[in-house]
């Protein structure tokens, strides 16, 4: 494996690190339940994509062949990430106009 | 009779790509596994999708997929700076989209891009009146965030799946 390979997997590597963290970080900073729900979102699009690019460049470096299993992990992410996402703030919608005195007025 | 044995071209073209990423696309005879599979998959599946879908401009695919990744990659850096940065500039809002757009399918597909592009999350697609409930992160001004939707992701989506 050579130097330029290795630079891009760390490079990708520390990418998906970063917005795992920024993603974290939005999830405990942001005051509200709906603006907390942006945080996890980001994280799973760039910080897991960029994650799962490396793995696939790493094994399609070190062994035979091509390794495209993680472009599967990418789709089934991006196709799950906005469902659950989407269910969760259904639910705190549903909750909050549930709620007495407390309207669904924004 | 080509009709009855691939009813979902579409579906069984996306479960064989799938299959090859799956299985690295290894041999032969596990891409032979695969076509059984996207042809048999579809006759499974078929209570689930009443209505095949219709894709009128398949070639508009690869730039609209580009596109959003590319606006992910921006979006993601915007959004990133506000979450470290001071939260009491942020002006988060519910914000309504109507749509053009009249298929399930499409919307979803639609709903699930706004979703995947930080700083929005698509809540639920409202089938009566046919808009599309959205909270942002930090819209200023709401008619940008509409307009911009409608005409990057609305419109090719309406081109592509003829809608």
């Amino acid at each position: 494996m050579n130097a330029m390979i290795e630079f891009i997997i760390s490079a990708l590597i520390l990418l998906g690190a970063l917005f795992a963290l920024l993603g974290s970080i939005g999830l405990a900073r942001l005051p509200d339940f709906f603006t907390r729900l942006h945080g996890p979102t980001k994280a799973t699009t760039l910080g897991v994509g960029a994650m799962v690019l490396a793995s696939s460049v790493y094994f399609t470096a070190t062994q035979p062949g091509v390794s495209l299993h993680e472009i599967a992990v990418m789709v089934f992410l991006f196709i799950t990430a906005p469902v659950s996402a989407g269910l969760l703030a259904k639910a705190a919608l549903h909750r909050r106009a549930a709620a007495p005195g407390k309207g669904a007025d924004e | 009779m080509m009709h009855r044995l691939i009813p979902r071209p579409a579906l069984s073209l996306a479960l064989l790509l799938l299959w090859a990423a799956l299985t690295n696309a290894a041999s032969l005879g596990s891409l032979l596994l695969g076509a059984l599979l996207a042809l048999l998959l579809p006759h499974i599946a078929a209570p689930f999708w009443p209505d095949a879908l219709r894709i009128g401009r398949p070639g508009l695919l690869p730039g609209f997929a580009a596109r959003i990744v590319w606006d992910m990659l921006i979006a993601n850096w915007a959004v990133a700076r506000r979450v470290v940065g001071p939260l009491e500039k942020l002006s988060p809002a519910f914000v309504e989209v109507p749509l053009d757009l009249r298929d399930p399918f499409a919307a979803t597909v639609l709903g699930s891009i706004v979703s995947l592009t930080p700083g929005t999350v698509s809540i639920d697609v409202d089938r009566e009146r046919w808009v599309l409930q959205v909270h942002a992160l930090d819209a200023p001004d709401p008619e940008t965030l509409i307009r911009h939707i409608k005409q990057y992701y609305e419109q090719p989506i309406r081109e592509i799946f003829a809608c």
